[in-house]
């Protein structure tokens, strides 16, 4: 998608910090709806009646009660579907992040921290990756070995290391210089410690804010794939595929891609607040 | 300089065959080819002569290798599905694509530089903060759901646009708003932070203590500075939008290079599937090689 490079606004104000808190309170929302998804569902998500077909939601004349954002067409409650659905976005966004973030992290510590042959090595790989086009290949992959949560999950933690890569290489290459590092090296700590104990703690909060911009990015994706119809399987209700179904009503009855849609929109942009949040706490500016 | 250039020719190329081996290898992944060309309804023989047709009973090395010593001429085989050249396809598709990206470029350009000016000339005032909001927005939007209400509003609604195909120039203005949603953000970001850097600068105050206009420091001296990164990152980010251009050609039903793609992963054809990886992949290394380049030419300093 875009390399979003984030360069930081001045001093942090007040209404930056109130950008913080709607966003730590969507996504403490979202978390709430992903974990308790199948406690708090008025409806069965899955549970269809055609008699019930596209019931418009409570903003609208003739709404039933029972089910306040209406239904899909196949008379699924939407609010169930949107909630479920929430808990799949959240569920891929976070194993994406960690896939790609083991990856990542990985590669550009080592970059960054050895130099060298290492980092020519992994500045390569970076620019392969970076040269391939993501939505294309993820769909490709998925179109070829069929669609399912795990394959999903898999390719995209395989396209989008890229983020990490790059923060972790810079980063430690900045303390891999410190005197700390020298001290730990003196006092006769292997590689391995001196990777694990002193630099990864000390680049962690750049890696905190890249991992809040990646889940964002995984759930666009998610959906985006998932528009496609080659990404989260239905009868699952991914955002995404809630917009595929819906689209061929959307002349008639706008609203059924307005609320998945407009749910997508709120957390991506509530994770993508909080992020920011966070990189002006950790006094970061990570560019990516 | 040369030496430079040099360099990233050689990193260019490599990147360049590591992605035609990574492509082949994707298109390697399901496992027997043959079986899923032949389809679900083919006997053991049918998928016999379709392994002999296609070449798939020769050793994977030996495919491979062809495959390359013909993509290096430019043959990338034939489709399957088409049965023509998987070249003459692209090329049929690629101005539809090209056009798009290049709508969706300049629209992107045409909001983000004034917008990063405005925005770093006022930073710090409510008219900063909205840009600020603004570019947040595009980031949290998702552009196949942007396109889906442009549709719906400016295309039913208001019925001023058509909401599908490629017959006028009407035809690109959704697709290349939305396309151009996605640059926004980083273009606008850029855009301002550069201006601001620009403008706490040491010439910026010689200008000023000049008695130069307010005009005159902004757009020759700061713009010119800080329109370097942004010129440089343009570049690479029609290469992103090229890529990402297969999601909007399908809401739109545009058939450029994207719709191509999607149809071929739909219909199995694996030579157009990795033919349009690679030469999306190619153009993108060769822009962000042109981008070097740009920065390089714009830029003295990176020129020693």
């Amino acid at each position: 998608m875009s390399t979003a490079v984030a360069i930081n606004a001045g001093p942090r104000r007040g209404w930056r910090s109130a950008g913080t808190w709607i966003g730590a309170v969507i996504v403490g929302l979202a978390l709430f709806c992903a974990i308790f998804a199948p406690l708090i569902v008025p409806h069965d998500p899955f549970a269809q009646d055609l008699n019930r077909r596209l019931l418009v939601p409570f903003w609208m004349e003739g709404h039933n009660p029972d089910f306040i954002l209406g239904t899909d067409q196949l008379g699924r409650d939407y609010l169930s579907r949107l909630i479920w659905g929430c808990r799949i976005s959240m569920l891929i966004g976070v194993t994406v992040t960690i896939v790609s973030g083991v990856i990542g992290i990985t590669i550009g510590v080592l970059g960054g921290f050895f130099g060298g042959r290492i980092d020519d090595a992994v500045l390569f790989a970076i620019t392969t990756r970076l040269s391939i086009p993501v939505v294309l290949v993820a769909l490709a992959v998925v179109g070829l070995l069929g669609t399912s949560m795990t394959l999903l999950v898999l390719t995209l933690g395989l396209l989008l290391w890229d983020r990490f890569a790059v923060v972790a290489r810079s980063t430690s290459m900045q303390v891999r210089n410190l005197d700390f590092v020298a001290a730990a090296w003196c006092a006769g700590c292997s590689r391995f410690r001196v990777l694990t104990r002193e630099v990864l703690p000390n680049i962690a909060s750049h890696l905190v804010v890249v991992a809040t911009l990646e889940v964002a990015l995984a759930i666009l994706l998610e959906a985006t794939l998932s528009f496609l119809g080659l990404g989260v399987p239905p009868p699952l209700p991914s955002w995404g595929l809630m917009i595929a179904e819906a689209k061929d009503y959307m002349f008639f009855s706008p609203w059924v891609i307005v609320i998945p849609g407009v749910a997508l929109f709120v957390l991506v942009l509530g994770i993508n607040l909080l992020g920011d949040g966070l990189r002006d706490a950790f006094g970061t500016r990570s560019r990516t | 300089m040369l030496r430079f250039l040099f360099r990233r020719l050689i990193v260019a190329l490599l990147v360049a065959a590591t992605v035609m081996t990574l492509a082949f290898i994707l298109t390697r992944l399901s496992g027997d080819l043959a079986i899923s060309i032949a389809g679900p309804n083919a006997t053991a023989a049918d998928i016999e002569a379709v392994r002999k047709a296609y070449g798939l009973d020769r050793p994977v090395l030996e495919q491979f290798l062809d495959w390359v010593g013909r993509a290096v001429t430019g043959d990338l085989g034939n489709s399957y599905f088409f049965q023509t050249r998987v070249s003459t396809l692209i090329a049929e598709r690629m101005p539809v694509t090209l056009t798009l990206g290049l709508t969706g470029l300049s629209l992107a350009l045409l909001i983000s530089i004034p917008m990063g000016i405005l925005a770093a000339v006022r930073e710090n005032t409510n008219f900063d903060r909205a840009v600020q909001m603004v570019a947040l927005i595009g980031q949290a939007m998702p552009s196949f759901w942007l396109g889906l209400l442009l549709m719906i509003v400016f295309g039913l609604s208001l019925g001023w646009l058509p909401i599908s195909g490629t017959g006028s120039w009407e035809h690109f203005v959704m697709p290349g708003i939305v396309l151009a949603f996605s640059a926004v953000p980083a273009l606008t970001r850029l855009t301002r932070a550069g201006m601001i850097q620009a403008m706490g600068s040491d010439y910026i105050r010689t200008a000023r203590a000049k008695g130069l206009s307010r005009a005159s420091i902004l757009l020759k001296h700061a713009l010119r500075n800080a329109a370097i990164p942004v010129v440089a990152i343009a570049a690479v980010q029609l290469g992103f939008m090229l890529g990402g251009s297969i999601v909007i050609e399908q809401v739109f039903a545009l058939h450029g290079v994207g719709f191509l793609a999607w149809e071929s992963i739909a219909k199995n054809d694996f030579p157009v599937v990795q033919a349009v990886v690679l030469v999306l992949a190619v153009i993108y290394v060769a822009l962000t090689m042109v981008s070097d380049l740009l920065n390089a030419v714009l830029d003295p300093r990176l020129r020693a």
